[in-house]
């Protein structure tokens, strides 16, 4: 059932990548929503799906070796998965834009970067030339280069100047929803807050929903109100920033916090979560999860765990959890970490 | 960047410098008298004498290419043919059209077929179209060319009578020979350009072009093949580059009068002065089809022009 009041609605999202090895399973059966003007975080280790995901929603799947096996991507009240390349076209850049993990890499590097903004607006607005080019200024200023500097080239940048040049073009259209997958990974510490910084201030300009994937939970805590918390292809929990960083139900959102080392405390080691990351071609069966889980019981290995809202707004696929949850709090009316 | 041809001819000098003497060593150490070459096996001793002198043969071996080097410098006077007795900057000058028609004709077509048939390839990677693709490269790479040049022969002028064997003065002669010589170009840039594509779509800033809504064809066209061009101009250089020294077989077969033929019949004739002027030529546009190569990189990449300046 699509909500008309929902921005994106995904609903049952598989994704495969078909290789030698064997079928990748990389996103399974995902669900996710996002209202007008909200920000998510979209957290999880390397490989648990988040940009496939961000990917699928932009139609960018490369095919082959990937397709969309299941599933369905509402996105103002219309399937994506529905639209024919030509209609995707327009969405892409226009209506959804996406800023890329790597600035270095992002930005073609025989292009000045004014061209390379022009381009988004040239596609997207029924301007001249001349005017897209003006308006290449007017972002490149928004997002703090002098316009001295338009007809410069990608190599010309530093990796900071260079995502404030990819914000610039994500922006450049005003789009209703912004994906920006690791924005700040390849960046200084120090050039990492001025970016977010940057984009935060933009965002509640142009009033653009965000999707920000990232393994940074640092960053999620800044910049977003809900956060979904990916493992192995699924969303294991989802939840508004307060009550997932207050009280975080699943095992593998624990393991996450735990993992974060206490600056006050002298630590010998740092704490991981035992393990890897499953294997995406041999996933194991029932919950993903549970090899590496401390709270497993044996059903955990042969079903699935269903998405449960524990509180109003947090959802987790965790049974276990949500039994010692409900207990806690028939004994003393709240949840104890 | 006006500064940086300037220099770049400059520094061809010592180059030709360097082609030109050890040309002349080798043509100097060639067992075999030019005197006697020239005036025939019952020329008297007295005209030999005469003319070793009159043509500074006697000097010793440093005089000489000085002498040579002087004259090529001040006068532009690389010397005369033994055979014909004209100047060799004129025999040269009168057989490089036919050359240089040649060369463009095959580069242009190889050029022209090998860009489009080398992205197609990339972008359908592994498929049939890309299969048969990489195999017909190999067969136009390994086919020698005088035997691929008969076979064309035979079937097109032979049989079919479409085109003639021989001759070079209708567009209608340059097309067997274009085919001959084209094959070997086409089959390196078609694969140079499947290549460096399938590095480019891979890249970043492609996905950035897709995720901006920019059109697969734009994509591919500008954002790609723009990326991907500097080994395909590399490899489209070195072909012309050796194309206008004269592509000897094809000349002979076809009977065409180029730098490749003159160059031929000049060493087995022990023609001295037109070798030597024909490898020297040849060096001066190997130089220049480089230093173009060259200037089509900073017109390309931008990283490339910065370096330039």
């Amino acid at each position: 059932m699509e909500n008309k009041k929902l921005l994106l609605d995904i609903q049952d999202l598989s994704i495969q990548y078909d290789t030698e090895g064997g079928t990748v399973h990389a996103v399974e059966h995902l669900n996710l929503t996002l209202e007008h003007g909200e920000n998510l975080g979209f957290v999880g280790e390397t490989g648990a799906g988040k940009t496939t995901t961000a990917l699928g929603i932009m139609g960018l799947i490369p095919n082959p070796p990937g397709i969309i096996a299941d599933g369905k991507i509402f996105f103002e009240g219309e399937d994506l998965l529905k639209k024919s390349e030509r209609q995707m076209r327009d969405i892409r850049g226009g209506k959804i834009a996406m800023i890329f993990q790597d600035p270095m890499t992002s930005l073609n590097p025989v292009m000045t970067v004014d061209k390379q903004i022009a381009e988004m607006v040239l596609l997207h607005n029924d301007v001249s030339e001349q005017q897209a080019l003006e308006r290449a200024v007017e972002m490149l200023e928004m997002v703090g280069i002098k316009k001295e500097r338009a007809h410069d080239f990608p190599h010309q940048f530093s990796g900071g100047m260079k995502q404030r040049v990819v914000i610039a073009i994500a922006l450049a259209c005003n789009p209703i929803l912004l994906i920006a997958d690791e924005p700040t990974t390849a960046l200084d510490v120090t050039i990492q807050a001025q970016v977010l910084e940057l984009m935060h201030e933009l965002r509640r300009k142009i009033n653009t929903s965000l999707i920000m994937i990232t393994h940074d939970l640092g960053i999620v805590a800044e910049m977003c109100d809900k956060v979904a918390i990916m493992y192995a292809g699924r969303v294991v929990e989802y939840a508004s920033t307060e009550a997932l960083y207050n009280r975080p139900a699943h095992p593998y959102t624990e393991g996450l916090f735990n993992s974060i080392p206490d600056i006050d405390r002298d630590e010998e080691e740092l704490k991981v979560i035992q393990g890897l990351l499953p294997d995406p071609t041999n996933l194991p069966s029932g919950c993903s999860f549970h090899p590496r889980c401390p709270y497993a019981i044996d059903s955990c290995s042969s079903d699935m765990p269903p998405m449960v809202e524990i509180e109003a707004g947090h959802f987790v696929a965790c049974p276990v959890r949500f039994e010692h949850w409900k207990n806690a709090a028939d004994g003393n009316g709240g949840v104890k970490r | 960047m006006l500064k940086y041809i300037v220099k770049r001819i400059f520094s061809l000098i010592p180059v030709l410098l360097g082609v030109a003497f050890i040309v002349f060593t080798l043509l100097y150490l060639t067992p075999g008298d030019p005197a006697r070459i020239v005036l025939g096996e019952q020329a008297t001793e007295e005209a030999l004498a005469e003319f070793r002198e009159k043509e500074g043969l006697n000097d010793p071996f440093l005089v000489q290419f000085g002498n040579y080097v002087w004259k090529a410098v001040t006068k532009g006077d690389i010397g005369r043919s033994y055979m014909t007795r004209r100047s060799v900057a004129n025999e040269i000058m009168s057989a490089f059209p036919s050359t240089l028609k040649l060369a463009l004709s095959c580069v242009i077509a190889a050029v022209l077929l090998g860009i489009p048939i080398g992205i197609l390839s990339a972008i359908r990677q592994n498929t049939l179209f890309d299969n048969i693709t990489r195999f017909l490269a190999i067969v136009g790479l390994s086919m020698p060319v005088f035997w691929q040049g008969v076979l064309l022969i035979l079937l097109f002028s032979v049989k079919l009578r479409w085109f003639p064997a021989s001759g070079f003065d209708t567009w209608a002669t340059l097309v067997l020979p274009t085919l001959t010589l084209a094959c070997n170009p086409l089959a390196v840039i078609t694969r140079m350009t499947r290549s460096s594509m399938l590095e480019v779509v891979r890249q970043d800033y492609i996905r950035t072009a897709r995720a901006k809504g920019q059109t697969e064809q734009i994509v591919i066209w500008r954002h790609a093949l723009g990326n991907a061009l500097i080994p395909i101009v590399t490899v489209i250089g070195l072909q012309f580059g050796s194309l206008l020294a004269g592509a000897v077989l094809t000349e002979s077969i076809f009977s065409i009068p180029g730098v490749g033929r003159l160059m031929v019949d000049a060493i087995k004739m022990r023609d001295y002065p037109v070798v030597q002027g024909g490898v020297l030529f040849i060096a001066v546009a190997f130089s220049f089809v480089n230093l173009m190569v060259d200037l089509l990189y900073a017109w390309i990449d931008p990283r490339i022009r910065a370096q330039y300046r």
